[in-house]
């Protein structure tokens, strides 16, 4: 599709040829409604975000391998910033809560979601479905300033005094009410913000995907990314309000001294705590989990999407089941609305409920292994062009596959009963959510990098950065199975020693030594995992002035209408509006030139 | 390439982007007032007894006309635009203002009555109930100081104050008392710290109450200013006035709702 550079210049020849009367700095850059920029905008501020996600995670590892010693390296800085919580350069368990509950606010809702969601919905849905721009530009360009805002709050959060939010990112009632300091406060309004800029995201998204498509794109011409991440965009829009209402009653059981989540009778500290009562705590965590698992689905949705895209497109065939990848992405969209309390066996919510939601759990698992059933079965008879992007999209396979397998045992409540809270349901979900659905995004960075630079990132770095994680990843949460079915239980913050060294001989089976050196298998693994984005790091960067530049505007040889624009696209997009004659993996066509069809271009 | 179908609807889905977007904010909006509608059925199981009759139920009535007055006379609005009547537009969307603000009128009215009822738990075991009148000026109730006189009365237990539409209860004579601090034991308003039920009337009316303010906000604004574009680009103005009405028909509808399950139930 060289037609449309020759029609249509370059965008950066032309920004230099019009750099007068061109938007300035601010309003391209920083105020910008392009949704090219604002998906680049999302793409950097998440990545920020999961880059000091995972720092928290390190010091917390270095917290459970060596309980209570200062930490190496970064032990001054902690203390001189954080004060108290941090003397001496250790971590007080006070400050391991705060670490962990943000760790996993900032991962989950700061970057796996704006990455995945957000910068990649942002840049390449429009141009996948031949649209000009977002329906909304402004509204585009507000959900962007709403998700800043949310993240400098919980940043601050850090540094007011008690430090920030301590009750894990779940945030259970009554204890993260009754924590005496303002860290709770905090978290509840930069969640509302965030909240408040999914909203946006998703109208946006799902008003653009059905009132844009170009001309002949018809629904079952979408190309697979797109369609999950119009489920993705009705569970943000479905599932996030009710938690908002959650937050707004434990904002005003926090200020306003209600209690919606307090109980009648409630002791705090062995004192009778002077609050109404009569509210439950099971409530907040049913509105809870009616927003986190549909949540799951919104980290692994899109992750799915771009798999399938890398997946056909380097095995130049067309995916294998279209249809039933999109029937089953809008039945797990359904199903997970129907879930959610299967995270709450534990409650004495009654056997009744969780019979009902057992059965949900295992129904909704057919839809999911339907979708990588398809992934897999693409691959078959195809000849497979490994290339960066591939090797990720190949790793997110098995890796999401393990997660996936292991968390059916933890959504049947006979075994949830021995495996709740334990590390063994941190090893299924970061195995979802870290090789699992980060690979992908990896792999999405790397496929659709040409695109916005014009340029390739390196493939031999590429490869070093895939196959270090690879292993890393495997060794950093692996152990954890092991770890948790031995009883190890999360959000202890000696990492168990405490629980080991009241070890009473031949009367009950508590953490072996064998168990609890894992914690240094890990600490040093994760590091190694740590080492093993810089490659990553200095390639996105170096790549932009320096990576090989690519010869077309289609340099993956690609059906989907992304690459049948100029590189980067301009504002607006396309040359000439496009017009669409089929579906999106039309590879390997019998008879037709080049190995790949593109839906934009007319039969001859 | 401009971005299609801004003013025209598209012809395949019906609706234009704009109509596209309010639906399904509004979408999201049904979930957020179901999840406190939803706390609501689960608190009110979970509660031993539930105040029946706190809430001034004409006032509750009259509200609820004036919303229902305010949403017609916005359709009216919008129909006056497609008539190409601009001056009827201004004067719907004038009473629709006028509504909104006499709505929130009659809230706070209701809300600094719930401010200034107290509920005071008496040293002999009696509960004494009613308006505040004043303080004494030395009155603390730390250090057990000074006075507080209420209008009201007194009853034996807390369990029958909480149904005060009760024939028994409307027929006890109201009466200014004057109660030292000595011989309190507790004392607070019918906030929202009161107990679960003013909590969840707090948290949903005033939820409520920010989106008619937001929604007045929005259609002063077009009704002002903002109605300048009619004489620029009508079409896309009276599609302003079609959506911003749909957000306000929802906020009346909120309240259809709201009324019925803190009022009369």
């Amino acid at each position: 599709m060289g037609a449309t550079v020759d029609q249509f210049p370059p965008y950066r020849d032309r920004q230099a040829h019009h750099a007068h009367d061109g938007p300035g700095f601010w309003r391209q850059y920083i105020f910008s409604t392009d949704h090219k920029v604002i998906g680049i905008q999302y793409g950097l501020g998440a990545l920020c975000f999961m880059l000091f996600g995972f720092f928290l995670m390190l010091l917390m590892r270095w917290q459970m391998a060596h309980p209570g010693q200062p930490v190496p390296v970064v032990g001054w800085l902690m203390e001189k910033t954080l004060g108290q919580v941090a003397a001496n350069g250790a971590m007080s368990s006070d400050l391991y809560n705060s670490f962990g509950a943000m760790h996993g606010t900032i991962m989950v809702f700061l970057g796996v979601v704006p990455l995945a969601f957000a910068a990649f919905g942002n840049y390449v849905v429009p141009l996948m479905i031949g649209a000009p721009d977002m329906a909304f530009p402004r509204v585009n360009m507000a959900s962007y300033q709403c998700f800043v805002l949310g993240g400098i709050v919980m940043l601050v959060s850090f540094f007011i005094p008690g430090g920030a939010a301590q009750a894990g990112w779940t945030s259970y009632s009554p204890l993260a009410t009754s924590i005496p300091t303002d860290g709770q406060v905090f978290w509840i309004i930069g969640m509302a913000l965030i909240i408040t800029s999914s909203l946006l995201s998703a109208v946006n998204f799902i008003a653009t995907i059905i009132q844009l498509r170009a001309p002949g794109m018809t629904w079952m011409r979408l190309p697979f990314f797109v369609w999950a991440q119009f489920v993705t965009g009705f569970l943000l829009l479905l599932a996030f309000p009710p938690l908002e209402a959650a937050a707004v009653m434990q904002l005003m059981d926090k200020v306003a001294h209600t209690s919606f989540f307090l109980p009648t009778g409630l002791a705090i500290g062995g004192q009778l705590a002077n609050v109404s009562g009569g509210g439950s705590p099971l409530l907040w965590q049913h509105l809870f989990w009616f927003l986190g698992h549909p949540e799951v689905y919104v980290l692994i949705l899109p992750a799915m999407g771009i798999v399938c895209e890398i997946i056909a497109n380097n095995t130049r065939k067309p995916i294998w089941g279209y249809k039933s990848l999109v029937y089953s992405a809008l039945v797990v969209g359904f199903l997970s609305f129907l879930v959610w309390a299967h995270h709450m066996y534990l409650t004495g919510m009654g056997q009744k409920i969780a019979t009902f939601f057992q059965a949900t759990t295992m129904i909704i698992s057919i839809p999911s292994v339907i979708i990588l059933t398809c992934l897999l079965i693409s691959l078959w008879g195809g000849s497979i062009r490994f290339n960066t992007p591939m090797l990720f999209a190949l790793g997110f396979l098995p890796m999401f596959g393990m997660g996936g397998l292991t968390g059916l045992p933890l959504g049947l409540a006979p075994s949830d009963i021995h495996l709740h809270d334990t590390y063994y349901v941190i090893a299924h979900f970061h195995y979802v959510v870290a090789p699992g659905t980060i690979f992908a995004l990896f792999a999405g960075i790397y496929y659709w990098y040409p695109k916005m630079t014009g340029r390739k990132m390196n493939e031999f770095w590429g490869r070093v950065h895939f196959w270090c994680s690879f292993v890393f990843m495997n060794i950093v949460f692996l152990p954890m199975f092991a770890q948790g079915m031995k009883g190890m239980l999360r959000r202890m913050a000696d990492g168990g020693a405490n629980y080991s060294a009241a070890r009473v001989p031949g009367v009950i089976d508590t953490l072996p030594n064998s168990i609890m050196e894992l914690h240094t298998w890990i600490l040093w693994a994760a590091m190694a995992l740590g080492l093993a984005q810089i490659p990553f790091i200095i390639n996105l960067f170096w790549s932009i002035r320096h990576g090989e530049q690519v010869k077309s505007d289609n340099p993956w040889q690609s059906t989907t209408l992304e690459w049948q624009t100029p590189t980067p696209p301009p504002h607006g997009n396309f040359a000439t509006p496009p017009r669409i004659y089929r579906g999106p993996y039309e590879y390997s066509v019998p008879g037709h030139a080049s190995d790949f069809f593109p839906q934009n271009e007319p039969e001859k | 390439m401009d971005i299609p179908y801004t003013v025209q609807p598209r012809p395949d889905t019906g609706v234009y982007n704009a109509k596209m977007g309010i639906w399904l904010f509004l979408a999201s909006e049904v979930m957020l007032f179901g999840g406190l509608f939803s706390a609501y059925v689960l608190l009110r199981v979970g509660a031993d007894v539930w105040p029946y009759g706190w809430l001034n139920i004409p006032l509750g009535t009259a509200n609820t006309f004036v919303l229902i007055t305010s949403s017609i006379t916005t359709v009216l609005a919008w129909v006056a635009l497609k008539n190409n009547q601009f001056s009827r537009f201004k004067l719907f969307h004038a009473i629709t203002l006028v509504c909104a603000l006499c709505f929130l009128g009659i809230k706070s009215f209701e809300y600094h009555d719930k401010f200034m009822h107290y509920e005071i738990t008496l040293a002999n075991g009696k509960f004494a109930d009613g308006h505040l009148i004043g303080k004494s000026k030395d009155f603390d109730l730390e250090k057990k100081t000074g006075s507080v006189t209420l209008h009201g009365y007194e009853v034996d237990q807390e369990v029958e104050l909480m149904d005060l539409q009760r024939p028994e209860v409307r027929q006890i004579q109201r009466e200014e008392i004057t109660i030292p601090a000595v011989e309190i034991k507790k004392m607070g308003n019918y906030g929202p710290w009161h107990n679960t039920y003013t909590a969840i009337y707090f948290t949903l009316t005033g939820l409520h109450a920010l989106h008619v303010i937001g929604g007045a906000l929005v259609i002063g604004f077009l009704w002002g200013p903002g109605s300048r574009m009619w004489k620029t680009d009508p079409e896309r103005f009276t599609n302003r006035i079609e959506v911003s009405g749909l957000f306000w028909h929802f906020v009346d509808l909120i309240w259809i709702f709201l009324f019925p399950v803190l009022y009369l139930l």
